[in-house]
């Protein structure tokens, strides 16, 4: 029986010969991530455990990201107690301060990440990593602190759905619009204890940026991973970065899938998850007339300098409306140096958005960006849950950059097309 | 073990958000966070509950974040363990992780009213309804993970094993 991309990898970090789906195994983890949110109970594991020393301390990485810069007292105290520990143990991979980016465009941003790698993240979105070829899931803070133990995590192998994209995009539809799609044709547990393998003509002609925020929805169909085949798009983005060489895995043409779904996507507009599921998900010719407050364009799904290029193209020569909130996140100090140097930020000043600084916060919650009561945000971000960016009757609209850009400036959700 | 108590039920796909939302997580204090358990889902839930209690939840409960502040806030809220349909995965090896009984019941949450009394054998694998002799398979769980929580979670495990 042939396998997955993922069982390969997970297979290749075990002493196994032979692993099948639903198989509980350990592996050995090459990079082991939490942020000042995940790993302060990470750690006081890790110490009450009796640890010492971490397993490797180049295969930690530990980014000061989510309530930075700090925003409160005791967000304070979790950066201090993560920054303690990084200088104790000499943690290669510590970032906090103008070296802090959003961890996901970090990362891979780094070369940290490469193709075969098995990663383990306390923090969901992990599974972003997948879009390099790599195996990495989302775990919690316990898990973190085994692995920094221990240097390896059980798993259960998960099942593979293979998704076939077929089609050209049409024009402001992005890996974006493609994953809030699938996600609303299977729902939020739709993958859920199962891997996404997305293949197909239209994901080989996909930038990485693009399949970077895709793997950073996987999580939003419950699935453990999500995982692109490694091709010339992958190895050249790459060049340059890579900290270490790097194995590739390839699907076997008989490898066993739970499913295949075949989505054209040529027929696709751009998308919008309407609150408060990501599922809930409709082209944006049927958004209706939706009012919004706040429009954020940044996170770990689309804080990366292509998707600020497409906003900037968008909010060229024009200015978000007076009652809209237009707030741009570039995702790590690089994308903020680029975009300054490509004329970007004077584009967003020109329109009247504030440019915060790398941070979680908004996307989470957590500050730089919260809504009040009754209030709405279009939102480039992953989850729209029930008070996600705010208060608990707030609402968040889940889109692409082009779409947030171009609601910014007619104040309501809005296609580029209708500018 | 047998737990024994009242259930508070909850709808599909109850998310990390909505057990402990996220403008809480300047703590990791279980108290502090306990104050907040399922805040978002029902604002008045910790002056309703009483230790002992237990969570229903419908279809994908736990979803989103994999802050395990989630499971820690309900753990500390004297919650005595979640029952769901199903369980997101990374509430689900998280609850495992750090000593949190879950049990999966896929008929369960549509036969019960909030409010009622139920008992889990969880080595008998049933639920029943109190006063009631209506019985609720349990899905199974495999050895490794009842190791995990006999042993009182991932990193007694790991202890023991050295």
């Amino acid at each position: 029986m042939g396998h997955t991309i993922t069982e390969k990898i997970l297979m290749a970090h075990t002493n196994l010969k032979d692993i099948a789906p639903g198989q509980l195994i350990n592996a050995k983890v090459d990079i082991a991530l939490g942020n000042d949110i995940t790993a302060p109970i990470a750690i006081r594991e890790f110490r009450a455990a009796g640890g010492k020393k971490v397993f490797d301390r180049d295969k930690v990485a530990l980014v000061l990201d989510h309530f930075t810069p700090n925003k409160d007292i005791n967000s304070a105290q979790q950066c201090k107690t993560v920054r303690e520990f990084a200088v104790e143990q000499g943690i290669t991979h510590f970032y906090e301060g103008g070296q802090v980016g959003v961890e996901h465009a970090l990362l891979p941003e780094k070369g940290i990440v490469v193709p075969g790698d098995l990663v383990v993240g306390a923090d969901s979105h992990t599974c972003t990593y997948g879009a390099l070829g790599a195996f990495a899931t989302g775990v919690g803070s316990t898990d973190l602190a085994a692995a920094m133990l221990t240097g390896e995590l059980w798993f259960k192998v998960p099942q593979t759905i293979k998704f076939v994209v077929y089609g050209k995009l049409n024009r402001w539809v992005s890996g974006k619009d493609l994953i809030l799609h699938i996600i609303g044709r299977i729902g939020v547990d739709g993958a859920l204890y199962q891997a996404m393998e997305f293949t197909g003509e239209t994901i080989s002609a996909l930038p990485m940026a693009d399949r970077l925020s895709m793997a950073n929805m996987a999580i939003e169909a419950g699935a453990k991973n999500g995982i692109f085949a490694v091709d010339a798009v992958t190895v050249e983005y790459l060049k340059g970065r890579a900290q270490k060489p790097y194995k590739i895995y390839v699907s076997d043409t008989n490898a066993v899938y739970a499913d295949i779904i075949e989505i054209d996507a040529g027929k696709l507009e751009p998308q919008v998850a309407f609150p408060h599921l990501p599922s809930n998900v409709r082209g944006i010719s049927r958004a209706g007339e939706i009012k919004i407050d706040q429009s954020l364009i940044g996170s770990c799904t689309n804080g990366r300098i292509e998707d600020l290029r497409i906003a900037a193209q968008i909010l060229k020569n024009r200015k978000a409306a007076p009652h809209v909130r237009l707030i741009v996140v570039p995702a790590t100090p690089l994308i903020y140096r680029q975009a300054m140097a490509e004329g970007l930020l004077d584009i967003f000043m020109d329109a009247q958005a504030v440019i915060s600084p790398p941070s979680c916060g908004a996307c989470l919650g957590g500050h730089l960006g919260i809504l009040a009561e009754g209030e709405r945000s279009v939102a480039t971000t992953n989850r729209n849950f029930v008070g996600r960016m705010g208060h608990p009757k707030s609402e968040v609209y889940l889109a692409s950059p082009a779409v947030a850009a171009a609601s910014a400036v007619l104040g309501r959700l809005a296609s580029p097309d209708e500018l | 073990m047998i737990f024994k108590g009242k259930v508070w039920t909850f709808g599909d796909n109850i998310d990390t958000d909505a057990i402990i939302p996220a403008r809480y997580l300047n703590t990791s204090d279980p108290a502090e966070l306990a104050k907040h358990c399922m805040e978002d889902a029902d604002a008045d839930f910790m002056k309703k509950m009483k230790p002992g209690d237990i969570i229903l939840g419908g279809e994908n409960f736990g979803c989103g974040s994999s802050r395990e502040h989630a499971p820690i806030a309900i753990k500390a809220a004297g919650v005595s363990c979640v029952v769901a349909k199903s369980f997101a995965r990374i509430f689900f090896r998280n609850a495992f992780n750090m000593g949190l009984p879950i049990f999966e019941s896929k008929d369960l949450a549509d036969a019960v009213d909030e409010g009622k009394e139920i008992v889990i054998d969880s080595v008998r694998g049933v639920i029943t309804l109190a006063g009631s002799d209506r019985t609720f398979p349990i899905s199974p769980i495999p050895p490794f993970m009842e190791q995990l929580l006999a042993d009182g979670g991932l990193m007694k495990h790991i202890a023991k094993k050295k």
